[in-house]
C-alpha cells in the first residue's frame, strides 16, 4: 500500500490528498488498536504534507509528524532538517539519502529497506527554509520531552523556549507533573513563566517575572526586554526592570569569568612553553634559542605517533607525553653536551650557537616533513566544551591543557624540592663552585638539567599540537614570549614564572576587546620591557650572594 | 689624536678602505665606459647587488661597535636599519604623485585603497628631501637614545638587554603589521618612481647609488675608528671588559653607553635609508628578530672587535646567501645555522682571526 499510496498523490492536489489519507485510515485502523491508528493517520498525513511545494503544507506535516510521537516521525524530521530526506521523482517514494559515498546510498523511509543507488537528478529534495528549521527543532523537542535521559531532556525544554505557543506551554505542563529531575522542573517552570509573560492576568505575568529572575537563557532575557517595552504597568516595569538588571549583571560576571579562565589558557600555554626555560636559563644561565624548535620536536613526536596508531587517537596523545619527554630531553642532551658545554661563562656566544641550532632543526623538520603545516587530531575526550550554563562555555581542550600545565607544573616543582637530583640542581644554581666543592659532579647536573627542561618543552610541544597545527614554524612563535614570561617572573624561580605567564596571559585577553589582539601583544610587551627597566631581575628575584651589575 | 693617526695602526682599515675605493672606481669604469655586451662590462643588476651589500657592510660596522668594543649585543638593530628604510620609503612614496595606481595627487595607494581621508600628520613634511633625510638619522636615533635611556641607567645588561632588544623589534615588527599604523601594514611601501628627481630604474641613479653607499661606509667606518681610537673609545673598551671597575673608576658608564649606542643606531638607519631605494620595497619583515640576529652572525664570522672584519662578514656571509638561495635552496638555513654555531666555537675571533692578525688594538 505504501508504494502505491505516494504515487497517487504526488501528482494530486492538497485537498485529494487529505480526503485520501482519511479514506485510508479506517482501513489500517480495523486491524490495529484505534490509538494506534490516530498515530499512523498522524504520521500519513505528515508524509504526504511535506511533499507538497508550498512551506505552509510542509509546515502543517511537521506538525502532524510531531503529533504522531512516532519514533520513524522523530527519524524522518532529524534527515528533514539535515537536508537528507528525498522524494524518488520515478514513484514520488521517499527515501533517506546517504551522500557521503562515492555513489548515493538511498534507503525506503518506511520500511528501512536499502535501495538500489541511483542518480541524483532522478532525486528530488525536500526543501525546507529558516520558519519550518525553528519549528522542527520545536518539534524534535517534543520528542526529547519523552528522553530517559534528564540531560537530553533538559535540552529539549531550552530549545522550545524560542517557540512556545500555548499548545507547546500546555504540553510542558502535562510533561512537568511526571517530570522527577529538580533540573528539568526547573527549566520547565521557567519556560512556563515565560510563557505566562503574556498572559491578560497582571498577577500572573508579575509571578512569572519574578519567576524568571536570574535565568540567564537568551530566550528569557528577550521575552523581559520586550514586556518591558510594551507594558504600562508601573508595577510591573518596576519588577521587570529589577529582574532584568539582574540578569544583565550575572551575564557580566559570567562573562569575566570567560575571559579569565581564557586568559588563563593562554597563560598555561605560555608557562608551558617557558617553564622549560626557567630551568636551562635560571640553572645554568643558558640562554637557549633553540628552546622553540624542542617545543616543535615534541609536536612533531605527537605527529609520528599518531600517524603510527592512528586508530587509537586518545592513546596516541597519552604515549606521546613520555614519548616526547625523551625525544626532546635527548636532543636537548646531545645540545648540551655537544655545543654548550664548550660555552660556559660565555652568554652571549651561547645564545647565537642555539640560534643556529634552531636553525638546523627547523630545517631539518622542513627536509623531513615537507614545510606544510601538519594537524594531529584531537582525541573525543578532549573536544567539545564543558557548558556551566547558556552564557559560560569552557572549551574542554583548553580546560584540559590548564589542568595538565598545573600537573607539568607539580611534577617539575617535586622534582627540585624532593629529589636528590633537584638537590643539586639548586646547589649548583645558587654556587656552582661551592657545589663543586662539595662533590656535587657539576658537569652531569648542567647535563641532566639541561635534558629535563628540554624534555618539558617537548611536553610543550604536545599541549600546542592539541592547540595549533604543528608546523616547521611553530617553536618561533613561542621563542619570545617564553622569554618575556622568564624574565617577567624573575630568572631561577618556578612559581614566577608560573605568576607572570598566567598573569600575562589574563592581561592579554583582558586588552584584547579593548586594543584588538596585536596591539594587546604589543602593549604587553612594551609593559615588559618598561618593567625590566624598574625590576631588572623580574618580579620574583633569586635571592644568592652573587656580585652582579 | 687626529684621524691620521687613527687610521695609521690599523692595517686592516687601511686594506678595507683601498679595497672599497677599488672597488668603487672598477665598478664605475666598468659599467659607464665599457659598452653593454662586451665581456668586462659590468652589470647594472650586479652593481645595485654589490650596492646593497655595502648598506649590509654599514650595519655589521654598526652592530660591532656596540657588541665588539662595548659588549651591548643587540637583537635589535634590525629595527634602526627598517626605521631609516621606512624613512626613505615614506620620502620616495610622497615622490610617487599622481603616478600611482589609483592617481590620487597626495595619497599613496595603500591610503586611498584603505579609503583614508587625508595623509596622517606623521607623513607630512616627507615629500621634502631634506626633511626626510634628517628624520633617516633622527628617527632611529631618537629611539635608540630612549629605549638606551631607560635601559642604562637602570643597568640592565648582558643577556637581559638582548632579550629586550629583540622584544623591541619583535613589537615594532608586530606593529607595522597593522594597516592602521599607516606604513602600508604587510606591503609595506614599494613601486617607488625616482629618488632627489632621478628615475630610480635607469643606470645612472643605480650606480650614483652604489657610490653613495661605498661613501657612506668608508666615512663610517673612518668615525667608528675616530671614536674606538679615542679616549672615549678607551673608556668604551673598559666598559666592555669591567663594566663596574669603570664605574668605580669615576667614568659616566650610563652616559657613554648610551651615545655610542645612539649613533650605531643611527648608521643602522643611514645604512637603512641606503638600502631601500636599491631594492626597492620595504616591508615589516625587515623588523623580525631573525634579520637582526643573522646580522650578528656577519660580525660574529668576520671578527668582532675589529670594525674591517664585520665589513668583511657581511659581504662574504651575503654573497653566500645570494648564491646558495639561488643554487641550493635546501642547505641555506643548514649552512647559517652551521656558521652560528662553528662561528662561535671554532671562531672567536672570526676569519680576521684567521688571518694571523691580533685583534686590533684600539
Amino acid at each position: 500500500m505504501h508504494r502505491v499510496f505516494p504515487l497517487l498523490v504526488s501528482r494530486l492536489t492538497m485537498g485529494l490528498a487529505i480526503l485520501l489519507t482519511l479514506a485510508c485510515v479506517p482501513v489500517v485502523g480495523m486491524t490495529e488498536a484505534t490509538a494506534a491508528s490516530a498515530t499512523e493517520a498522524d504520521l500519513q498525513t505528515g508524509l504526504i504534507l511535506l511533499k507538497q511545494k508550498r512551506f505552509a503544507q510542509k509546515a502543517e506535516g511537521v506538525d502532524a509528524l510531531a503529533n504522531s510521537g512516532d519514533t520513524l516521525a522523530r527519524s524522518l524530521l532529524e534527515a528533514l532538517l539535515n537536508g537528507r530526506l528525498f522524494e524518488r521523482k520515478s514513484d514520488g517514494l521517499l527515501v533517506f539519502v546517504d551522500t557521503r559515498g562515492a555513489e548515493l546510498r538511498i534507503e525506503d523511509v518506511l520500511t528501512g529497506e536499502m535501495l538500489e543507488p541511483i542518480k541524483k537528478r532522478q532525486l528530488r529534495k525536500i526543501g525546507i527554509n529558516n520558519a519550518l528549521r525553528t519549528r522542527i527543532r520545536a518539534a524534535l523537542a517534543t520528542f526529547d520531552l519523552s528522553d530517559p535521559d534528564p540531560a537530553v531532556r533538559l535540552v529539549a525544554v531550552n530549545q522550545m523556549l524560542d517557540t512556545l505557543d500555548p499548545e507547546t506551554t500546555e504540553r510542558l505542563r502535562g510533561y512537568l507533573a511526571s517530570e522527577s529531575d529538580p533540573t528539568v522542573r526547573d527549566a520547565m517552570i521557567s519556560a512556563i513563566h515565560l510563557a505566562n509573560l503574556s498572559a491578560d492576568d497582571p498577577a500572573l505575568r508579575l509571578a512569572a517575572v519574578e519567576g524568571l529572575s536570574g535565568n540567564l537563557q537568551p530566550a528569557v532575557r528577550n521575552g523581559l526586554v520586550a514586556l518591558q517595552s510594551s507594558s504600562d504597568d508601573p508595577e510591573l516595569g518596576a519588577a521587570v526592570n529589577e529582574v532584568l538588571n539582574g540578569i544583565d549583571l550575572r551575564i557580566q560576571l559570567y562573562g569575566l569569568a570567560e575571559t579569565v579562565f581564557f586568559g588563563l589558557s593562554l597563560g598555561s600555554v605560555l608557562v608551558l612553553a617557558a617553564i622549560g626555560l626557567a630551568i636551562t636559563f635560571g640553572v645554568m644561565g643558558v640562554i637557549n634559542m633553540a628552546h622553540g624548535e624542542l617545543i616543535m620536536l615534541g609536536a612533531y613526536t605527537t605527529y609520528v605517533i599518531q600517524q603510527l596508531m592512528p586508530n587509537a587517537v586518545g592513546l596516541s596523545v597519552l604515549i606521546s607525553i613520555p614519548a616526547a619527554f625523551l625525544v626532546a630531553g635527548l636532543v636537548g642532551i646531545l645540545i648540551e653536551r655537544g655545543v654548550i658545554r664548550f660555552l660556559y661563562g660565555r652568554p652571549l656566544e651561547t645564545l647565537l650557537a642555539t640560534f643556529g641550532i634552531s636553525l638546523i632543526l627547523q630545517q631539518a623538520v622542513r627536509s623531513i616533513f615537507s614545510p606544510l603545516n601538519r594537524s594531529v587530531a584531537t582525541p573525543d575526550w578532549m573536544s567539545g566544551s564543558l557548558e556551566i550554563n547558556s552564557v559560560l562555555s569552557l572549551t574542554l581542550n583548553r580546560l584540559y591543557i590548564l589542568l595538565f600545565c598545573f600537573l607539568v607544573f607539580s611534577a617539575l616543582y617535586l622534582i627540585l624540592k624532593r629529589t636528590s637530583l633537584g638537590l643539586q640542581v639548586r646547589a649548583v644554581s645558587q654556587n656552582r663552585a661551592m657545589a663543586r666543592a662539595m662533590g656535587v659532579r657539576s658537569a652531569r647536573v648542567d647535563a641532566l638539567t639541561f635534558g629535563l627542561g628540554s624534555g618539558i618543552a617537548g611536553v610543550a610541544g604536545v599541549a600546542l599540537s592539541q592547540l595549533t597545527n604543528v608546523g616547521p614554524n611553530l617553536g618561533q612563535a613561542y621563542i619570545i614570549d617564553s622569554f618575556m614570561v622568564v624574565v617577567f617572573g624573575g630568572v631561577g624561580n618556578l612559581w614566577g614564572t608560573l605568576v607572570a605567564g598566567l598573569s600575562l596571559g589574563v592581561a592579554n585577553k583582558f586588552l584584547e576587546p579593548w586594543a584588538g589582539a596585536v596591539l594587546a601583544k604589543i602593549l604587553v610587551l612594551v609593559f615588559i620591557i618598561l618593567f625590566i627597566q624598574k625590576r631588572p631581575r623580574g618580579l620574583f628575584p633569586q635571592k644568592g650572594r652573587a656580585a652582579e651589575g | 689624536m687626529g684621524l691620521f693617526s687613527a687610521m695609521r695602526g690599523d692595517r686592516g682599515g687601511q686594506l678595507l678602505l683601498a679595497v672599497l675605493a677599488l672597488v668603487t672606481v672598477l665598478v664605475l669604469v666598468l659599467n659607464l665606459l665599457v659598452p653593454a655586451g662586451h665581456p668586462l662590462h659590468f652589470p647594472t643588476y650586479t652593481v645595485t647587488l654589490l650596492g646593497k651589500y655595502l648598506t649590509y657592510a654599514l650595519l655589521a660596522l654598526s652592530v660591532d661597535l656596540v657588541w665588539g668594543y662595548l659588549g651591548i649585543l643587540s637583537l635589535g638593530h634590525g629595527a634602526f636599519f627598517a626605521l631609516g628604510g621606512y624613512v626613505m620609503g615614506m620620502y620616495l612614496m610622497r615622490q610617487i604623485g599622481d603616478r600611482g595606481v589609483y592617481g590620487h595627487p597626495i595619497l599613496p595607494d595603500f591610503m586611498v585603497f584603505l579609503d583614508w581621508e587625508r595623509l596622517p600628520w606623521f607623513w607630512s613634511g616627507f615629500d621634502q628631501a631634506w626633511f626626510a633625510l634628517i628624520m633617516v638619522a633622527l628617527v632611529p636615533g631618537v629611539l635608540a637614545f630612549v629605549f638606551g635611556w631607560l635601559a642604562f641607567r637602570s643597568r640592565v645588561t648582558g643577556v637581559y638587554l638582548s632579550i629586550i632588544t629583540q622584544a623591541l623589534t619583535y613589537a615594532l615588527m608586530l606593529a607595522f603589521f597593522r594597516n592602521e599604523m599607516g606604513f602600508g601594514g604587510n606591503n609595506g611601501l614599494t613601486d617607488f618612481k625616482d629618488i632627489f628627481g632621478f628615475n630610480l630604474q635607469s643606470d645612472g641613479t643605480r650606480v650614483g647609488l652604489f657610490v653613495a653607499s661605498a661613501v657612506a661606509l668608508a666615512l663610517a667606518y673612518l668615525s667608528c675608528r675616530y671614536i674606538v681610537a679615542s679616549r672615549l673609545g678607551r673608556v668604551v673598551v673598559a666598559i666592555r671588559d669591567a663594566e663596574d671597575r669603570t664605574r668605580f673608576l669615576g667614568y659616566r658608564v650610563e652616559r657613554v653607553k648610551l651615545w655610542v649606542f645612539t649613533y650605531s643606531a643611527i648608521l643602522a638607519g643611514v645604512a637603512g635609508a641606503l638600502y631601500v631605494p636599491q631594492v626597492g620595497i620595504i616591508n615589516p619583515t625587515e623588523f623580525s628578530p631573525l634579520n637582526s640576529i643573522e646580522i650578528v652572525v656577519w660580525v660574529a664570522v668576520g671578527g668582532r672587535g675589529t670594525l674591517y672584519g664585520a665589513v668583511a662578514g657581511a659581504v662574504l656571509v651575503n654573497y653566500a646567501k645570494s648564491y646558495l638561495t639561488g643554487a641550493l635552496p635546501e642547505v641555506w638555513l643548514f649552512a647559517l645555522g652551521g656558521l652560528f654555531v662553528g662561528a662561535t666555537m671554532f671562531l672567536p675571533r672570526g676569519l680576521v682571526g684567521l688571518l694571523g692578525r691580533s685583534e686590533a688594538r684600539p
